[in-house]
């Protein structure tokens, strides 16, 4: 193969990471490489599959490696094959050591797993950093005036900027919230906006999360990752660093405790062991150095919210809570739930306890709601989208649902509701008879789906026991609302290790990167 | 700290030392079983009875199994039978589900070690524990017992959660040894002539093995082992690790840490408890009747271990309690 063994990293090197560097950056015979799809593997001939298709964000269409790349090629060109084989290895043996997990719904054959992890990062320009970083900053602002608004005067109603019965008619509205002031006018305290890229600065979000998002425990157990496995790298690369999430949570949780709480108790209620993000709730727990809670370990009295401890009862004031809005309260929603507390919704309305995310938000990262985010943002802010919006078909609607129908083998059907991959049709993956059971559903039950264009997401190399090749990405970066809304400058990259495949959910065989965002 | 974290670490050290226990107890009970001794009409006198009988498991064993009691069958059931709560595979598997729970308030080694244990376990079969021999398996579950004591013990915050992984350990401890001494209630021997004789000797020998006490014997008697004696060193002495006066002395110590105004009650019974090993005397046990003596101590244990319930770990509050830490804020 001819590849130089692993030198050491190069004292005194100055970082790359100037356009400069872009020139003299590159050897291209592990572009070429590359290019052709199977790396360390016999080298065909033709042209490369996919080459004009798909952005690759690390290559250029000329095979230049693209300059915030630079620092990186030069390095993954000084290691072996042997090298990263056992770097990848010790990761996914650290990974599964660690129990760090997540469980499959409707696999019966165990528990958990290890989420794959690829060890090739995926690294991000200053500028299209900026660009998210700011635009997933204006959805969320847009986002909580949206719901302050449709659970107050509903002006945006009144406006016609969005049909009522889109709002009022939903199914997770909750009626209620309505005329309740939650602490700081913030409903969604952490957001993962979900985005795709298409080109060097193009992107679009695909939805927003404003539930109980999660994977922000990977975005920083990868981190920890890399810096493990190849401490060099950083040392080269200015990469921004990303491990104050917990703390800027744990500042935003205490900023929206209820009115007159001095020093506030803060839990993360988790639906417990079994749930497949629990790794991730006992993670935030032990990082902000609260408690991790069960329904079973809140109870209410006097509309206050304690936790049962071995000295006895102690007040809870803002409960960072990873349980769906249903089954919270028993007393309020779902009366079968036991994951939940009696009495906690009153004690929320009565201002004694703060939940967050608030009650009630799911109504706005509905994906029938989505397509009027930009719209939103006109509306509250008076400025115009900085991250577009895929366009959206709405299958209520007889025009769009007739488009839809005709174009099945071309687009992306989602259920409104649906999360995690699950319930969705990728048309040009699919087969005649999936398409075919697909549209006898869409029929059956119109108002529950969308459709979206197949989008050419990015590529990245990732990493196989056979070589490098490029894989599907996308970017969830994590908003956090108090005070103030920001983003830590970095984000979970999910990759779709299955060739070819657009569907980058742990639960449907994606994996997960670190994501660099470069410094300036 | 969270009562229902309290009480997932106090179950996961209670489940670890039980398992490390029913390996002591199945492992005199096969010692036992190769002495020349047997009965066949009486199935109560039979050793393999022993290990259900103490672990009031005889009655799920027979609706589990019909016909003779069998060692093949008293060991599959005991060992790895994951539909028997009580067996060795189910114990680790309960006190790692515990661990897995509260995985924040352990260290990372506990985790790695207890999660360690239960793939190992998991990979088992009954046969492949048979092919290697049964003492060996025996072996390993103490020794991984031990070597999860040593973790914990080198490694933990002294915490309150330390302090309730100790708990667990010990009032788990202090039921097992009461139960293995109370075996010989069980074993009865066939006639008053074999008191004292060749078959009574390698019985009270088994047992002081079994609770890894025949060697503190030999130190502290130099003499040949008599039920007194076996008494004394596994209810009364202070000093060997595994006695009911070491573990409730252990007991109370800890729960004087733990208790504060509102739970004195688990102290008060704890030092009752201890007080009455600590200052009780052999003539005292036998006059009682070693089994009826050993009920008592069963007894006592099992209402501190109420108390334990109620104060720290499935607690219920009254409003009043609630109100009053509204207050303290």
């Amino acid at each position: 193969m001819g590849r130089k063994p692993v030198s050491p990293s190069h004292p005194g090197e100055p970082p790359h990471h100037t356009k400069a560097d872009r020139r003299d950056a590159y050897e291209p015979a592990l572009v070429q490489r590359l290019l052709e799809g199977k790396e360390y593997g016999p080298r065909r001939t033709g042209k490369p599959m996919n080459r004009r298709a798909f952005y690759n964000e690390m290559y250029g269409a000329d095979g230049d490696v693209r300059s915030h790349y630079a620092p990186y090629a030069r390095w993954l060109d000084e290691q072996t094959v042997e090298h990263l084989q056992q770097k990848q290895r010790e990761a996914d043996t650290l990974y599964t050591r660690l129990g760090i997990t997540f469980a499959v719904y409707g696999d019966e054959t165990g528990v958990e797993r290890a989420i794959p992890f690829d060890i090739i990062p995926r690294i991000m320009q200053p500028g299209a950093w900026k660009k998210i970083n700011d635009g997933a900053c204006q959805r969320l602002r847009a986002l909580n005036a949206f719901l302050k608004d449709i659970y107050h005067g509903q002006d945006i109603i009144r406006a016609g900027v969005i049909p009522a019965e889109q709002v009022l008619g939903n199914k997770i509205y909750r009626p209620e919230m309505r005329g309740f002031d939650v602490p700081g006018d913030v409903y969604v305290h952490v957001a993962g906006v979900d985005v795709v890229q298409t080109g060097a600065e193009e992107f679009y979000v695909l939805e927003d999360n404003l539930r109980t998002p999660s994977g922000v425990s990977y975005m920083l157990e990868n981190r920890r990752m890399m810096m493990r496995l190849f401490p060099e790298l950083f040392s080269r690369m200015p990469v921004a660093p990303v491990d104050h999430y917990t703390d800027r949570l744990l500042d935003n949780l205490r900023s929206v405790a209820p009115a007159g709480v001095m020093n506030p108790t803060v839990v993360v209620l988790t639906p417990g062991s079994y749930n497949s993000a629990y790794f991730e709730h006992a993670y935030l727990a032990l990082q902000m150095g609260v408690e991790l809670v069960e329904g079973q370990d809140l109870f209410v009295a006097d509309n206050t919210a304690y936790m049962r401890t071995t000295r006895g009862p102690q007040r809870v004031d803002v409960i960072y809570r990873r349980v769906d809005d249903e089954f919270l309260d028993p007393l309020a929603f779902r009366p079968d739930s036991i994951l939940g507390v009696p009495g906690l919704f009153a004690a929320y309305r009565a201002g004694r306890v703060t939940l967050a995310n608030a009650i009630g938000t799911g109504v706005a990262d509905d994906k029938s709601t989505y397509a009027y985010v930009p719209e939103m943002i006109r509306f509250y802010l008076g400025e115009e989208p900085i991250l577009q919006n895929v366009p959206t078909w709405q299958l209520r609607k007889a025009e769009d649902r007739e488009h839809v129908l005709a174009h099945l083998p071309e687009l992306v059907v989602k259920e409104v509701q649906g999360s995690g991959g699950y319930g969705m049709l990728v048309g040009p993956a699919a087969s005649r008879n999936e398409i075919e059971a697909f549209r006898g559903r869409i029929r059956h039950n119109p108002d529950n789906y969308i459709a979206q264009p197949t989008l050419a997401l990015s590529t990245c190399p990732t990493f196989f026991a056979t070589g490098i090749a490029g894989r599907h990405v996308d970017l969830r970066p994590y908003v956090l609302t108090g005070k103030t809304v920001s983003v830590v400058p970095g984000a979970l990259t999910r990759v779709a290790l299955r060739e070819g495949s657009l569907v980058v959910n742990s639960s449907q065989g994606g994996g997960t990167k670190d994501t660099w965002v470069l410094e300036e | 700290m969270l009562s229902r974290a309290a009480n997932n670490l106090y179950w996961m050290s209670r489940h670890i030392e039980r398992a490390e226990n029913t390996a002591r107890v199945l492992d005199v009970t096969y010692r036992m079983s190769l002495l020349p001794y047997r009965t066949p009409d009486q199935s109560w006198a039979d050793p393999w009875a022993v290990p259900l009988v103490i672990n009031g498991l005889a009655t799920s064993y027979y609706e589990r199994f019909t016909g003779a009691l069998t060692s093949e069958r008293v060991l599959r059931f005991m060992a790895l039978d994951p539909t028997n709560p009580s067996s060795i595979y189910s114990c680790i598997q309960s006190a790692r589900e515990n661990a897995r729970t509260v995985r924040g308030a352990i260290t990372s080694e506990m985790y790695e070690d207890i999660n360690g244990l239960w793939l190992e376990i998991k990979d088992r079969s009954h046969e492949s524990v048979v092919a290697r021999g049964i003492s060996e398996f025996f072996d390993w579950v103490k020794m991984r017992s031990h070597q999860f004591r040593g973790v914990t013990f080198g490694t933990m915050l002294r915490d309150e959660a330390y302090q309730f992984i100790r708990l667990g350990t010990f009032m788990e401890r202090a039921d097992n040894t009461a139960r293995i001494l109370d075996v010989k209630y069980h074993t009865l021997l066939p006639s008053v002539a074999d008191v004292g004789g060749a078959v009574d000797y390698y019985q009270w020998g088994a047992l002081l093995r079994s609770v890894s006490a025949f060697d503190s014997y030999r130190k502290v008697y130099r003499d040949a082992i008599t039920p007194m004696r076996v008494a004394e060193l596994l209810i009364l002495r202070e000093d060997v690790p595994r006695s009911l006066h070491a573990c409730t002395k252990e007991i109370y110590e800890i729960l004087r840490g733990l208790c504060d105004a509102s739970s004195r009650e688990p102290e008060r019974l704890a030092g009752e408890l201890n007080a009455q090993l600590r200052y009780g005397r052999t003539e005292q046990v036998f006059t009682a009747g070693l089994h009826e003596y050993l009920m008592g101590v069963l007894d006592r244990l099992s209402a501190l271990s109420d108390e334990i319930d109620r104060h720290f770990l499935v607690p219920v509050y009254s409003q009043q309690q609630a109100q009053s830490a509204a207050a303290v804020r």
